[in-house]
């Protein structure tokens, strides 16, 4: 079904048809003016590159007009409502913007003396010294560049532990059935094996099965905190006390820290370590996928082993120690140079604008948008358990069996209808996932948009109109791609058209 | 708060509508142990207007010495270059900025349209058939290609050579530490002189260098690649100046399989070091061992062009504990600065930005090379080179040059403390930004100290 006629470009009005840059162009443009090179002897040792490279030639007019016209090819927070569960899409303030392109900060390099970089390394103390305070734990790593780096360095802490004090028949970690994928990824790479908990009917870990399966070969427990299906673990003190009587250490995956930041502080739940993603929390930009970045905060259990560098208040001054000093025991480094600086700032920009009564009120709409989108769709969709939830509300695909209806097709109509649509298929602990989290950025006037759009969109799946469904996108640059063929031919580049064959 | 558009009306409307008393009640499932009260974060301040947190980071910003406003000649793996104003521009713009991974592709495709075409130019210039949609930085990207060797070759040795840059060693040596691969680093190489050849073996999985490595130095890898191949042995090539690939050969013509560079140096300002955005690139018949995202070509139901992302069955969300990485996220905005910069200076471009920050270097070392007491270490080199002030301690040197303005280089005692026969190492780098006036300002004033 094509519902407009087609035009003769392929074009349709603002949404343009956009080659690639290398079938635009020739060698001979550029879209930047460079001196002349001098002409010396060159000290290459004979190594010089013989041969074209390949690439396009385009002028600036030409390059800000291609990569214009990609652009309106993406769906955003800035156009829309983007619920995406779990990836915590809210508004990006462009004061943090600003900040971190003060040429002080922007234009900063990593091995400056030490002397002519301290504003920079004060910014990185008053970040650290906001996420000690909001979470009341007793280290912080600022290094780790994501939110699964930072549970591979809270992981790698543990092993550290574990293994100065010679625990070694402690090869096991737990991670409930809900987890995010990255977390029996990241312990797996700290040379643990994975052992899963199953949850209970409320959507939480079953705390019998936890403690049944607490025994002295396990090093850890990874839980995530709200959990993937919503929910805070109501049952956490028990949990967190159970883990330590036995000897292990519990690490927090704080992907939904976004929640309860300014209510909850994770040292009083019993944790020894947790990621935080700057960029779900601490609204730095998503950027199309990175970069982010996941500092870890640490119990004093842990903090001997943080990894390198560290920075170290000093008098009037601060310090970056990038090499061991006295008893600290790093497991190593994570990254190179010092973390993610450019995202520090912008967090750190956010967080003085927000102040811990402004974070406290952001988790309070968060959880409070998202239960307004579990009272209204409630009675239509089936959620998956009872309660309140925290900031994302989860459904699962019961209100759409024998309608011929899938989750993707479903969250494909919202796509239509100018949303961008909620995570699907996860947690997986539920069949045909949909994670709903608004955020605290969104007025009511925009959740209930929403929410009358799904409204209207299940009733029309049990109406009966199944191939209004199957057969969209319809109003996007283009419809349902085809992944099996892209996975089962990869082409991953562009190459250059074989030259036409001669006629015999 | 600016931020925050519910009204006192709209959350007293939604708390009705969800019949819940308070904001409060919503989280009744948090126990009271675990609740801390608006009192209770102590030392933390409240909200603040946009002038006021402008007018506090300006305040510690200006602290700072911006690396542009002296003459400064920083590199040791992060390198200053002129970025084009549309580069900045391009990026701030919401759809790019504020948009997430493209799980939903057919609202995503500019996204994966320039991740294809990033893939294409990191390919094109490492001289290799496939690269991915990047990694966080080179130092997890040379981790992550060790940790790729191994599980190609199915082999547990890693050697690291000496001349690989000492945080891309330390990241390696670390993100491997709990798994069955053992790495072997060599001691820091600054002459260019160790031996691998000799080292690798039946049971090495891979040997890993840099080039130009972190002294400096250029070498042709070519008969190191032979020799790797000869033992059934993978060679992972480290690039952190990725300029240097506009002039010279690039690893994949000297037979790398696996190429990792750091892309930060384009498009993006220095930021203190970070983010990055990792270059990844290999061979074609390793692609489904690699790490990181993959963007990928193929048709949407009425058969016109789009792209996905490829191949997730390599990844955490799929294989969870059996994925090939933890990784999750890409540097996707990082990648799009170098891809935008990289189209901007198109082959005659970035082909004559690498021999103007070599031409550059050349000046400089010309010049260097009349400093009494100073001798230049490597006789081949792009924009960096390692030079030895016999009898001095390097980073005093540096110290006294930044009293006299002069941002002087990277000591090398920085990287390697306990190294007392490298403390006199300096590394030096010229790019395009650097001008005659930098380069006098530089041998003046170490003339001066070095006196």
């Amino acid at each position: 079904m094509t519902l407009d006629s087609p035009t003769v470009t392929g074009n349709r009005g603002l949404v343009i048809e956009e080659p690639l840059i290398f079938e635009q162009g020739s060698p001979d443009k550029c879209g930047v003016d460079l001196p002349e090179p001098d002409d010396r002897p060159d000290r290459l040792g004979g190594v010089a590159r013989s041969g074209p490279i390949g690439l396009p030639g385009l002028s600036e007019p030409e390059v800000v007009r291609h990569y214009t016209r990609l652009s309106q090819k993406n769906y955003a927070i800035d156009a829309g409502f983007y619920p995406l569960g779990s990836c915590t899409m809210k508004h990006n303030p462009r004061l943090n913007e600003r900040m971190a392109r003060l040429p002080g900060f922007a234009d900063l390099h990593p091995f400056q003396p030490e002397s002519t970089v301290q504003g920079a390394l004060a910014a990185m103390g008053h970040l650290s010294d906001w996420l000690l305070g909001l979470t009341g734990m007793e280290a912080v790593a600022l290094s780790p560049g994501a939110g699964a780096h930072g549970e591979l360095c809270g992981m790698q802490a543990i092993r550290a532990a574990l293994d100065a004090r010679g625990a070694d028949e402690r090869r096991v970690v737990l991670v409930p059935d809900s987890a995010h994928g990255t977390n029996p990824a990241t312990a797996a790479l700290c040379g643990f094996q994975v052992r899963g908990i199953p949850g209970n009917d409320r959507g939480r870990v079953d705390v019998d099965a936890f403690k049944a399966a607490l025994d002295d070969r396990v090093a850890a427990v990874m839980l995530t905190n709200p959990n993937t299906c919503g929910l805070f673990e109501s049952d956490i003190l028990e949990l967190s006390t159970a883990v330590h009587e036995a000897g292990a250490y519990f690490y927090l995956d704080g992907a939904n820290f976004n929640a309860i930041v300014g209510r909850v502080r994770i040292a009083d739940l019993g944790a020894d370590a947790m990621h935080i993603n700057l960029h779900k929390t601490f609204s730095t930009p998503h950027g199309g996928g990175g970069p982010g970045a996941g500092p870890t905060v640490l119990s004093g259990a842990l903090a001997p082993f943080a990894p390198l560098p560290h920075i170290v208040a000093d008098g009037a001054g601060y310090r970056l120690v990038e090499h061991v000093e006295g008893d600290m025991q790093p497991f190593g480094r994570m990254k190179g140079f010092h973390g993610q600086f450019g995202v520090f700032v912008r967090a750190l920009s956010y967080m003085m604008s927000m102040g811990v009564d402004g974070l406290r009120q952001a988790s309070g709409d968060a959880v409070l948008n998202a239960n307004y989108v579990m009272a209204r769709l409630r009675e239509t969709l089936t959620p998956s358990f009872e309660g309140p939830c925290m900031h994302e509300a989860l459904f699962d695909d019961r209100f759409l069996k024998g309608t011929g209806v899938s989750t993707l097709d479903f969250a494909k109509a919202m796509i239509d209808e100018g949303f961008h649509p909620m995570t699907m298929y996860f947690p997986l602990v539920v069949h045909g996932a949909m994670l709903m989290e608004p955020t605290e950025t969104e007025s009511k006037e925009s959740v209930d948009a929403f929410c009358d759009a799904v409204l209207a969109l299940a009733d029309k799946a049990k109406a009966g109109d199944a191939a209004f469904f199957t057969g969209a996108p319809r109003h996007t640059p283009r419809r349902r791609l085809d992944e099996t063929k892209a996975a089962r031919n990869p082409v991953l580049r562009w190459e250059p058209p074989a030259p036409a064959q001669a006629a015999e | 708060m600016r931020y925050l558009p519910l009204t006192d009306d709209d959350r007293r409307a939604m708390l009705a509508r969800i019949g819940a008393a308070s904001v409060d009640d919503l989280f009744r499932d948090v126990p009271p142990a675990a609740w801390t009260g608006p009192d209770g974060f102590d030392g933390l301040p409240p909200h603040a207007t946009e002038m006021a947190v402008e007018r506090q980071l300006s305040a510690l910003a200006a602290r700072n010495v911006a690396a542009g406003s002296v003459p400064s000649f920083l590199g040791a793996g992060a390198y200053r270059h002129h970025i084009p104003a549309a580069v900045d521009h391009l990026i701030q713009r919401g759809e790019f900025l504020t948009a997430y991974t493209p799980y939903q592709p057919e609202v995503s495709q500019g996204t994966l349209q320039y991740l294809f075409e990033f893939q294409t130019q990191v390919a094109l210039i490492t001289g290799m058939e496939v690269a991915n949609a990047s990694m966080y930085d080179a130092a997890t990207g040379v981790a992550e290609a060790a940790a790729m060797a191994c599980r190609i070759t199915r082999r547990k040795h890693v050697l690291l050579s000496g001349g690989v840059h000492p945080h891309y060693r330390a990241v390696t040596e670390s993100f491997l530490r709990y798994t069955d691969i053992e790495t072997e680093c060599l001691a820091p190489d600054p002459l260019g002189v160790e031996d691998l050849m000799g080292r690798v073996t039946a049971q090495t999985a891979c040997v890993v260098v840099q080039n130009p490595d972190f002294y400096g130095n250029l070498a042709d890898l070519s008969a190191l690649a032979a020799e790797c191949h000869a033992e059934g042995a993978l060679l992972v090539v480290a690039v952190a100046e990725p300029v240097s690939l506009g002039l010279v050969t690039p690893p994949g013509a000297m037979g790398a399989d696996i190429v990792v560079g750091e892309g930060h140096a384009i498009g993006s300002p220095l930021n203190f070091g970070g983010p990055g955005v990792g270059l990844f690139a290999t061979r074609k018949k390793y692609v489904r061992h690699m790490p990181g995202r993959l963007a990928g070509e193929t048709v949407d139901e009425e058969g016109r062009r789009g792209w996905v992302l490829t191949l997730s069955t390599r990844e955490q969300h799929i294989r969870r504990e059996k994925a090939t990485s933890n990784i999750c996220t890409n540097s996707g905005l990082i990648a799009l600065a170098w891809t935008i910069h990289m189209t901007l200076l198109g082959e005659a471009g970035f082909t004559r930005l690498a021999r103007l920050n070599h031409m550059k270097a050349v000046e400089m070392v010309e010049a260097l090379e009349r400093v009494p007491g100073l001798k230049v270490v490597p006789r081949h080199f792009f924009n960096e080179v390692m030079v030895r002030l016999p009898g001095q301690n390097a980073a005093g040197v540096v110290d006294a040059l930044a009293e006299r303005g002069v941002l002087a280089g990277v000591p090398l005692s920085r990287f390697y403390p306990t190294y007392p026969e490298l403390a006199d190492g300096l590394l030096l780098c010229a790019t395009e930004t650097t001008d005659t006036a930098d380069i006098e300002a530089l041998v003046s004033a170490l003339t001066e100290v070095l006196r």
